[in-house]
């Protein structure tokens, strides 16, 4: 009986691996434990040992291909042993065992689908030899193949393969789907008016698409942690909600900084940090209060004005970002404040928030000065309808009464969604928080 | 696994040699006659090639006459990676370890090198860092110590190469890793004077114990 090598998991954050060379091949027999093939991944190659004694009866990935962890690259079964896609009938016991694997699979061929009436095997007698052929495909396509098509409900059996006796390959089920046939099945006819735009959204854009990188191209590819995707999806799914406007106001930062040394000796002895987010986060509700529609979001032809100021903080993450929610902030002082956005950014940078503590969030603040940007251009953070982005805060001259002095300063960027709020009222928004830092009141 | 580590000063090895004896050192590793092992050495000028660029040599950009003039060999090996280059002063760093059973990560095994050395150089007052997607450490734009791994039943082999006095010049017979744009830089580039090699083997040794032990 053959047993299938499959691709190992070579580490946590390791979703596939790519072979590089086939150590025996078809025909050749290997002791159990015997290195069989090398893979590599990163900067890491690695010598796989065979997992069972036998002979190589199928090789399915071939040298430089790429596939996922669990993936069976290969067969190995007794000397002498027809591999089974070889022939098209097949002795009992093979049968029996792709039967297993089959029904642990349910119903998945039987997605829905374009209606097949005639294409459906129905006759009794050559029901077995053409329902084999059919068995063969299903159960010895890959988990890729078997996923692409469970993912687009294509029924592959009923595809043509270029692969060994007719299987369906990955290359096979790409191109079904990229042919415009395919598009109108798998729409199928239930959900058409839903589905009738995305297909047509779908053409153009594959028409202009640019592939990352050619096979054979030097690329290392890694997957995209969830994190990453969530954060990919949000972005891309604001921009085409909101037209995003925005609007820079330069903040002098004197009488804050005077404040901030002033009162850090007392913060520190209640055990709170006292940083220039602090007053921003405290001005900013301040002036959301007098601004609502700031605070504001839209449902279909309503207006949603929240009666609760919950701010986020976006707090920057070794390979992502997460928006912390201060609850009721305007409920804080700056002491209560302070103490929020310290608790909340090092428990996000430990991973120790509650979920639903980057819940809820009626408005956002990040600060792109961190890494001393000037100022940034930040993304709303949907359903919101505005973001406050701080610049780096920097010593320069500024003019007072005709003198120059050196103050430090901050610009301020409010990025806002311009179907809900006009220039006008960000300005208005704006000028009141530079106001509102400028003569800062404890 | 929280274990033993033992280091092995071995000065100058020819790099046929130092295979040799990896592989010698694997096979005892795996049937558990030695402990933990991390070998110290230097190679001769050798330029080596990871299993995926073994029959591609586009990342040397010196003609044979320019290596035979440079008196720098070409060797083939079964170590992850691109294009290397070996050579007097630089400290060459190969683990032989057991992932077996609880380490067996190959990129948490990669992050672990990487943080010794970047422990190891900061004994020296110099900041390295990761750069994500590109193996190895590096100061600023440049790379200071090159990793290549491999591993055969969760037992490890090759490792890593710090550039401590080395001879940049010969980096550029060939484009370090297949990186291209980038640079390379020693510690002695780095902080400005000579550091003996036995002085960053310490170094690294007590990183590795920190970081592996």
């Amino acid at each position: 009986m053959a047993s299938e090598v499959l691709m190992p998991q070579m580490g946590e954050s390791i979703a596939e691996g790519t072979i590089v060379r086939w150590i025996k091949n078809v025909g050749d027999a290997v002791d159990r434990d015997e290195p069989l093939f090398e893979i590599s991944t990163d900067k890491v190659d690695a010598e796989i040992p065979s997992p069972a004694a036998g002979v190589v009866l199928e090789i399915h990935v071939k040298e430089g291909e790429t596939v996922p962890v669990n993936s069976v690259v290969a067969l190995i079964g007794a000397a002498g042993e027809k591999s089974e896609s070889s022939k098209s009938s097949k002795s009992s016991k093979e049968s029996k065992e792709s039967k297993g694997s089959e029904g642990s699979k349910g119903s998945e061929p039987s997605k829905p689908e374009a209606p097949a009436p005639v294409a459906a095997p129905t006759a009794p007698a050559p029901a077995s030899s053409s329902g084999a052929v059919e068995d063969l495909r299903r159960t010895k396509s890959s988990p890729v193949v078997r996923k692409i098509a469970a993912e687009h409900g294509i029924d592959f059996t009923r595809l043509e393969g270029t692969g060994i006796s007719g299987r369906v390959t990955k290359k096979d089920i790409l191109a079904h789907l990229e042919s415009p046939a395919s598009a109108e099945a798998s729409a199928g006819s239930p959900a058409s008016d839903a589905a009738a735009p995305q297909t047509a959204k779908r053409a153009p854009a594959s028409a202009l698409q640019v592939p990352a990188f050619k096979p054979g191209e030097n690329v290392r590819l890694e997957k995209m942690s969830v994190m990453r995707k969530k954060i990919a999806e949000h972005m891309v799914h604001s921009m085409h909600t909101s037209p995003h406007v925005y609007s820079v106001y330069e903040v002098d930062f004197q009488r804050i900084a005077t404040l901030r040394e002033k009162l850090k000796g007392e913060y520190d002895a209640a055990g709170a940090k006292l940083t220039f987010t602090s007053f921003i986060a405290a001005a900013t509700v301040d002036a959301i209060r007098a601004f609502p529609l700031i605070n504001a979001s839209l449902d279909g032809d309503n207006i949603v004005y929240k009666r609760d100021i919950n701010l986020g903080i976006a707090v920057a993450l070794e390979n992502g970002l997460l928006v912390p929610v201060i609850r009721n902030a305007d409920e804080r002082n700056l002491l209560g404040l302070s103490r929020a956005i310290a608790d909340l950014a090092s428990r996000a940078r430990s991973k120790k928030l509650n979920p639903e503590e980057v819940q809820g969030g009626t408005f956002t603040i990040t600060n792109p000065g961190i890494f001393g940007a000037l100022y940034g251009l930040p993304i709303i953070n949907q359903p919101q309808v505005a973001i406050l982005g701080v610049g780096s805060i920097d010593k320069r001259p500024v003019v007072i009464d005709d003198a120059i002095a050196i103050h430090p300063v901050c610009h301020l960027t409010l990025g806002y969604d311009h179907r809900l709020i006009d220039g006008a009222e960000a300005g208005k928004f704006l000028a009141y928080l530079k106001e509102r830092l400028e003569q800062f009141e404890v | 696994m929280t274990g033993r580590l033992e280091t092995r000063r071995l000065g100058t090895v020819g790099y046929q040699d130092a295979l040799d004896l990896q592989a010698q050192l694997v096979e005892e590793r795996r049937r558990g006659q030695i402990p933990d092992l991390l070998l110290f050495l230097e190679h001769p000028p050798v330029i080596t090639l990871g299993v995926k660029t073994r029959n591609n040599r586009t990342n040397i950009v010196a003609t044979d006459a320019q290596l035979m003039e440079s008196g720098v060999a070409v060797f083939e090996t079964g170590r992850g990676g691109d294009v290397t280059y070996h050579g007097p002063g630089q400290l060459v760093g190969y683990p032989i370890f057991d992932l077996n059973p609880d380490r067996r990560d190959v990129h948490r095994y990669v992050r672990d090198i990487e943080q010794a050395l970047i422990d190891a150089v900061a004994a020296f007052g110099i900041s390295a860092d990761r750069v994500e997607g590109l193996t190895g450490i590096w100061a600023g734009n440049d790379k200071l110590a090159a990793i290549g791994v491999r591993i055969s039943r969760w037992i490890t082999s090759h490792g890593f190469a710090l550039n401590v006095s080395t001879n940049l010049a010969h980096f550029d017979l060939i484009v370090p890793c297949g990186i291209q744009g980038r640079g390379v830089t020693s510690i002695e580039q780095l902080v400005g004077h000579p550091v003996p090699m036995a002085d960053v083997e310490t170094a690294v040794e007590a990183a590795f114990r920190a970081v592996f032990e």
